[in-house]
């Protein structure tokens, strides 16, 4: 039915008339309803997706919020992203070292942005990686 | 900080002090109160408006009406940038003043794709960088100008480019109110990676539905880019679609989500037909969001005339429908990054308009179930809806951006082939998401989708911050303040070079900036439009402008001649030490004028001079009930309009009067000055210039100059009965009459 091509866009005139057919019937009240269904069937693997992924700015949001600064959060999650850690999240590595190194959760964040405490902290992950 | 006080300008460098310990009063977005029910302001009962202002700048039309400042329903949005924040400070100010309680901040240009936060307060380019320092300036600022004004205002920022979720974290702890987000924006208009965008929107989303931070979307930037605007209403309506029920399932409250709706369509267009159903159904799709109602730009050029006109019509939309949050776009935003006094225009073009339409809709009503309108909603509904049928079946989302569908100028399902393709692999930020692992965690509040927090316990779960002792949320005492990061781009060194415009008593024209020195001015050329333009730029430098350019030019007719509009900078400063200004009008109270005119009765002719039929202003001078001089008692014999000279001074000789008032409007060929020489001199020949007291007045009479004509005083614009009347009864005193 689709007038589009895979990687190709493609040119129509306004088969309005045509295409409606099956909506003439609905009522207003219906044909509401079905653009709400549509934008949610649309929208919800999306959603999904979000749900499951994460990127460094997301990381780094978290880290502001454990009370870093833009700065020093930034370090932390080059540091995960080069190590392949930041899967666990950029906020669990600082606090499981914390907890680990019986340091509170702002030095252990300030060790890793100098680069340091990165070989203990994989170690930490290595068991509970998937 | 010291409250403000009117007649006081703000303390910047003091806002700019102890900034690392200031804290926001609240996070949410306010509305106004006290709207839906009916208000008496001065002489007039209201239908529409919310509570009045504690301190109002009053519309100029005011004055004549008690300088009463009526407040509409809905918010009032101006957006204000200039790049230097500190001076967009005094903006805001003027601005909440002229009622706009919503104040956005355009950020500077290139900084949605930077990956991160920015610090310190560099210079902007079209915008403000926005960082930590410059919002705690500005929200505290905020926080004196609405105790100031007594209406919360609500600021507002961008929740978008690749650092969201960073930016909506520190909108929540910095107190900014309102944000536009809408991850389809990225995708089109700055080619940011569709998995990026998306990812980050939700965690973006999820902090600012934490914070109760207004969300407005940003689907008028199809309209503002597509070929022909007004065809692309049924991507508009999936647009909001699309992006309001995406931050609903990322937690963000419906009353919270505001749809970012342009009228598609401007004059000459037949725009109200077409613009009115699309306002109509719209507001029906989406009855559970709000409206932020924007004006059209995309048919925007240099006339801010032809502007104000446009965003008039917008605005009647927005009252024959509704609109939560009403923007304003500055007459000015087709010639420059908007000026002070444009903000002013069109925050007030807003409060007009909706003052002047206050309660129209008990009387007018949409045909909202017969004709054209009910036709056209219907229809665009259907239109909207097939177009995500046509999305799903290509295979959703993603797909359908691949293949073209959005911004193509076709009136769907036409298509022009012109429309905005990206790529899922392609765009900033490609590749750089990963799949959370299992035991992912993040030990914070309002975090959006999988967090494993049960490795750790019940409290975590309950409160993810618990597991380090509260967050920047619980706690702002959290937060790291970083102040500058560069030595020479930053506030303090701004602030240094424009010092003596805030120490010595020198005053300079500005547009934008503290003592950036910038005039408009207006002038009319009798040559071709290329020819004026160019020697509008001569004249402006002959003027002694530096850096002289047209900002617009409208030809009147092609052989006879050209309005231009020119800026330029203005080389000098104005010493206030040295600056004579006259003192205010001498005026009598009331009760010393009635006493002696009573004592000493007075007579006066009155009339408009020449062939001139412009009699209101003499009227309001005269007439007892404008509050004119027959109040005090003062006899007065009008003429009528268009009165020979020699009839005025004849009818003065014969009645004995006292005084002789004359009034022009007519001013070409200095023609209101010749008359007053004639008077003058008429009365001269029959002997009785020595024992009358002649004045004159009109719209466009210069006081010093009428005098030099032979009037003993004349009265320009503003003028008034009282201080005639004083005049005449203290003339009449010093020349023993």
């Amino acid at each position: 039915m689709s007038h589009w091509k895979e990687g190709k866009k493609v040119e129509r005139k306004d088969d309005y008339e045509k295409r409606r057919e099956h909506l003439k019937n609905l009522s207003e009240k219906q044909l509401e309803e079905r653009f709400w269904e549509l934008c949610g069937q649309l929208m919800d693997p999306i959603v999904e997706m979000a749900a499951n992924q994460t990127s460094p700015s997301i990381e780094r949001s978290v880290l502001l919020r454990m009370g870093f600064s833009s700065l020093e959060s930034k370090a932390i999650v080059d540091g995960a992203i080069d190590r392949h850690l930041l899967e666990h999240g950029a906020g669990h590595l600082v606090y499981k070292l914390a907890q680990n190194e019986g340091l509170e959760i702002r030095e252990a964040g300030l060790k890793l942005a100098d680069s340091e405490l990165w070989d203990e902290t994989a170690t930490l992950f290595q068991a509970g990686a998937k | 900080m010291k409250k403000l006080e009117k007649n006081k300008k703000i303390d910047v460098v003091e806002i700019l002090k102890d900034l690392e310990n200031y804290r926001p009063r609240r996070r949410h977005w306010t509305w106004r109160e006290g709207s839906g029910e009916k208000r008496q302001i001065g002489k007039f009962e209201y239908y529409d408006t919310s509570e009045n202002l504690k301190q109002a700048q009053p519309l100029p039309g005011g004055s004549f009406f008690d300088d009463i400042a009526p407040q509409p329903a809905c918010s009032i949005t101006t957006e204000i940038a200039s790049g230097r924040f500190e001076d967009d400070i005094r903006r805001m100010r003027m601005a909440a003043w002229h009622g706009a309680d919503h104040l956005m901040v355009i950020r500077t240009a290139g900084q949605s794709h930077m990956d991160g936060l920015l610090e310190g307060t560099p210079q902007g380019i079209g915008g403000v960088p926005i960082t930590r320092k410059q919002l705690r300036a500005q929200r505290k600022a905020l926080d004196l100008i609405e105790d100031e004004v007594g209406r919360p205002i609500n600021y507002h920022s961008y929740v978008s480019g690749v650092a969201g979720p960073e930016i909506a974290v520190l909108f929540a702890e910095e107190g900014v109110n309102g944000a536009h987000q809408d991850p389809q924006y990225n995708v089109l208009y700055r080619n940011i990676n569709m998995i990026r965008s998306f990812v980050d929107a939700a965690a973006a989303k999820k902090v600012m539905a934490w914070a109760g931070i207004a969300q407005i979307d940003g689907a008028h930037n199809a309209n503002a880019t597509a070929r022909d605007a007004w065809k692309v209403m049924p991507e508009l309506m999936v647009q909001h679609g699309l992006n309001s029920i995406f931050s609903v399932k990322s937690g963000v409250k419906k009353e919270n989500i505001c749809l970012s709706t342009v009228p598609p369509t401007a004059p000459p267009a037949p725009c109200m037909r077409l613009d009115l159903p699309y306002a109509v159904a719209l507001r029906e799709l989406f009855s559970e969001y709000r409206m932020r109602a924007q004006q059209n730009t995309k048919y925007m050029g240099s006339s801010t005339r032809e502007a104000t006109v446009t965003h008039t019509l917008n605005l009647l939309i927005s009252k024959m429908t509704r609109a939560e949050i009403q923007s304003t776009i500055t007459p000015d935003e087709g010639r420059n990054v908007p000026w002070h006094i444009y903000n002013m225009e069109g925050t007030d073009t807003a409060n007009q308009a909706f003052a002047g339409m206050d309660g129209l809709s008990e009387m007018l009503q949409i045909k909202r179930d017969e004709g054209e309108l009910a036709d056209k909603v219907r229809e665009l509904k259907e239109r909207a809806v097939l177009y995500l049928e046509e999305m799903v079946e290509v295979g959703g989302y993603f797909n359908a951006v691949e293949q073209g569908f959005f911004v193509d100028s076709g009136y769907y399902p036409e298509r022009n082939d012109d429309a905005i393709v990206r790529h899922i692999d392609g765009g900033i930020g490609a590749g750089t998401t990963i799949e959370r692992a299992e035991d992912y965690m993040a030990p914070v509040t309002a975090h959006f989708g999988y967090n494993n927090l049960e490795q750790y316990g019940l409290e975590a779960v309950k409160k993810p911050s618990y597991l380090i002792d509260g967050d920047s949320f619980d706690k702002p005492e959290k937060i790291i303040f970083v102040d500058e990061l560069d030595d020479m781009d930053n506030v303090n060194v701004r602030m240094e070079e424009t010092e003596e415009y805030r120490n010595k008593n020198i005053v300079k024209p500005e547009m934008e900036w503290l003592g950036d020195g910038v005039v408009q001015t207006t002038m009319f050329l009798p040559t071709d439009e290329r020819t004026a333009c160019y020697a509008a730029i001569e004249v402006g430098r002959k003027m002694g402008l530096e850096e002289v350019e047209v900002i617009h030019s409208e030809v009147m007719q092609a052989a006879e001649g050209t309005r231009v509009e020119i800026k330029g900078k203005f080389q000098h400063s104005i010493n206030l030490d040295t600056l004579v200004v006259p003192p205010p009008p001498d005026v009598m109270s009331d009760e010393e004028l009635y006493t002696a005119i009573k004592a000493r009765p007075m007579k006066v002719v009155a009339a408009t001079v020449g062939e001139d039929e412009h009699s209101v202003g003499l009227r309001e001078i005269i007439d007892i009930k404008h509050g004119g001089i027959e109040q005090f008692g003062i006899d007065v014999h009008y003429l009528g309009t268009s009165c020979p000279v020699e009839k005025l001074v004849d009818a003065a000789i014969e009645l004995n009067a006292d005084a002789i008032l004359s009034s022009t409007i007519i001013s070409h060929d200095d023609i209101h000055y010749k008359n007053m020489k004639k008077i003058h001199d008429y009365c001269i020949e029959k002997g009785v210039r020595d024992r009358i007291i002649f004045c004159s007045g009109g719209t466009q009479v210069s006081p010093e100059i009428a005098e030099q004509y032979g009037a003993d005083k004349a009265f320009g614009r503003g003028s008034n009965g009282t201080q005639l009347a004083t005049f005449l009864v203290k003339n009449r005193e010093e020349r023993g009459l």
